[in-house]
């Protein structure tokens, strides 16, 4: 491992600091060593990598922690209601087809409130990405259980051990039809920048979802530690899908894939209907 | 001249033609009875004028995308009948607090709840202003024909690129599934509002700036504006605030860029009120009924006026008042318990008896049943 100088550590503030939006003062509301910075900087050198111009990105979100995320960044940005950040996006992107369309949204806002959205955006395959940083919480009110807290885990509103079962946001999307979908977390980050940059560049509905740490709230009910012992727990139980493809499910166990998951070529959704408005037209 | 184009419409296309003639490029919705007619216009037209249409997962859904649309600089729209309404109301909030333009249709029908898919109603004139949640003014129009049905949709286009605001046309399911032949306005004979645009350079831009009138100039996204546009209370630059300083102005901004410019808004109808000693107020699908009773009653020789609402929101306090001063006694025909007597009673002066003929059974108010009503106060 070679240690990077001061002056490439320059560059890489400089790239942040590029992309932050001016005139904005810090800090974010985001506690001390939370993933959704390690999220942020991520997006800023995938869309940088791309070379995307500020203009051309909007970025929509609903309600929560990483929602937040759009007000930091010099894109337009749409922060939008509890779980309709997709909703909201379809029409921007449906509207103005030439405009990249990102969605910063977590497992409460995608997976509870804005389950329905995100099913059918990912049926329609339009091309948004959504990057759906899960932390296993709900972090902005408090700590209270969502649709990924797994089972038997405490949260404020499960202080028993939640009696509910988890979803796998993951087998979600693809099971409703999104065409490139992908795992990433906050310690594997230049994996998760390369992850992020491809999704973006895909034509049609992506969806990363991004295993990230609260340890404010589930680190501590769940005895997980502080921010560092839980991004050492991502190293320790994340497998890249190569080298899971060669494992059993026993020894699969407690762990989780990383990596591009599923990736389809079927056709998008505004593509599809600048088909049907020439064929209108054209009186065909 | 060239004959004017002539045609039978049923009123739910009538929204659709008067929206196109707008310039409405965007159309997102959900079925809904009595409004679908309005989605199946659309989804049929927009394509062929390079519009867009798209069939959502929901009403909330709808809204959304017509708030996305907007925001990205199309004139957008969505119909949709109580239930649906009741729905859109968390992003039609969304859409006041970021001062985003829309048109809503709620073609109402009997409530509360899922009610009578298929009946009149009046019934939703209250939630048209208290739908969302907080403080804001809201902008709703209501047409009594096809014809001004056409005419009050452009109008509400209008309304709302002006004043930077969703406004809700009120129709009822007697209006959008009745037909009637009009004629339609030649391009250009109506004026057509668009949102103003910013000319300052990006970097002095401000998205929610204090102007004179205090609409602030709206860019499309992808035009070097980049602004925050969030429902949280938020300062002229769109950044979130808790700061009372700025949350006051923001929500004065709200109220003050529309009751400050009442007189752009509203649009009101009178029939014979110079010597009306007794005076019909109704609107929507009622007025037409109350137009006709005034007229058989002036014809059995009673000094019978009426007035007709198109505004609804914000009420028409002056305008109501200074028409009806020389009225004995007022009544006011809804369908519904009684909505807008109320704020009739309101603004009238205590010496004038308001009346109510209120409908709630589903059906509509007949010319007869408001001349018994007259017959029964006078």
């Amino acid at each position: 491992m070679t240690i990077a100088t001061k002056e490439q550590e320059k560059q890489k503030s400089d790239v942040i600091l590029k992309y932050l939006r001016p005139r904005k003062g810090m800090p974010t509301v985001w506690c001390a060593g939370c993933g959704n910075g390690i999220v942020m900087s991520a997006i800023i050198r995938a869309v940088d990598k791309l070379g995307l111009s500020k203009d051309e990105v909007v970025m929509a979100s609903g309600i929560g922690c990483s929602s937040r995320m759009p007000i930091y960044l010099d894109f337009s940005a749409l922060h939008t209601t509890h779980g309709r950040a997709l909703a909201f996006a379809t029409g921007v992107k449906f509207a103005r087809p030439d405009l990249k369309v990102i969605v910063i949204t977590g497992d409460g806002d995608a997976l509870a409130i804005g389950g329905n959205h995100f099913i059918h955006a990912c049926r329609r395959n339009i091309d948004i990405t959504a990057i759906l940083i899960n932390n296993s919480i709900y972090g902005m009110t408090g700590g209270q259980g969502s649709p990924t807290t797994p089972s038997r885990a405490f949260s404020t509103t499960t202080p028993y051990g939640n009696a509910e079962k988890h979803f796998d946001p993951c087998t979600l999307a693809q099971a409703a039809g999104a065409s490139f979908v992908g795992r990433g977390t906050v310690y594997h980050t230049p994996q998760l920048e390369n992850l992020l940059s491809q999704a973006i560049q895909h034509r049609g509905f992506s969806m990363i979802e991004v295993v990230s740490n609260c340890h404010t709230y589930y680190g501590r009910l769940n005895k997980q530690g502080d921010a560092v012992t839980m991004l050492n727990d991502y190293k320790d139980r994340a497998v890249p899908v190569a080298r899971a493809q060669k494992m059993s499910p026993e020894d699969l166990k407690g762990k989780f894939v990383i990596g591009l998951l599923h990736k389809s070529g079927k056709s998008e959704f505004c593509d599809v209907y600048e088909d049907v408005i020439s064929q209108v037209k054209g009186g065909r | 001249m060239a004959q004017k184009e002539r045609v039978l419409v049923l009123g739910n296309q009538a929204c659709v033609q008067g929206a196109i003639y707008a310039g409405m490029r965007f159309y997102a919705g959900y079925p809904i009875t009595p409004s679908t007619e309005v989605a199946e216009g659309c989804a049929r037209e927009l394509p062929k004028i390079g519009g867009r249409f798209i069939q959502m997962e929901d009403e909330i859904g709808s809204i959304a995308a017509v708030v996305g649309a907007s925001v990205a600089g199309l004139k957008a729209m969505t119909a949709t009948s109580g239930p649906g309404y009741s729905l859109m109301v968390e992003n039609i909030g969304y859409a006041y607090m970021t001062e985003t333009p829309l048109v809503v249709i709620n073609v109402q029908r009997g409530g509360p709840s899922t009610g009578l898919p298929t009946k009149v109603s009046q019934s939703d004139t209250m939630q048209a202003q208290w739908g969302p949640h907080g403080d804001y003014t809201a902008i709703a129009v209501a047409p009594s024909t096809i014809h001004e049905t056409f005419t009050e949709v452009v109008r509400a286009f209008n309304l709302s690129e002006r004043f930077r605001t969703p406004v809700t046309v009120l129709l009822d399911e007697v209006l959008g599934h009745s037909r009637q032949v009009i004629t339609l306005p030649e391009p250009g004979e109506l004026e057509l509002v668009n949102r103003v645009r910013p000319t300052v350079p990006p970097e002095e831009f401000e998205a929610f700036a204090m102007t004179e009138n205090l609409v602030s100039p709206m860019p499309a996204y992808g035009e070097g504006y980049r602004y925050v546009c969030t429902g949280l209370t938020h300062d002229t630059r769109g950044f979130t605030t808790n700061r009372p300083d700025e949350i006051a102005p923001k929500l004065y901004k709200l109220r003050h860029k529309v009751i400050d410019y009442k007189d752009e808004i509203v649009s009101l109808r009178e029939q014979h009120m110079d010597d009306a000693e007794i005076a019909f107020v109704s609107y929507g699908s009622v007025a037409r009924a109350a137009l006709q009773a005034t007229d058989i009653a002036r014809k059995a020789g009673f000094k019978i006026g009426a007035v007709q609402l198109f505004t609804i929101w914000p009420f028409p306090d002056d305008e109501i008042a200074e028409l009806c001063r020389k009225c004995r006694k007022v009544i006011v025909g809804e369908l519904n318990m009684g909505q807008v007597i109320n704020e009739v009673r309101r603004v009238l002066p205590p010496d004038i008896e308001v009346h109510g003929l209120q409908r709630y059974d589903g059906e509509i108010l007949t010319p007869m049943q408001l001349i018994e009503k007259l017959e029964e106060v006078i």
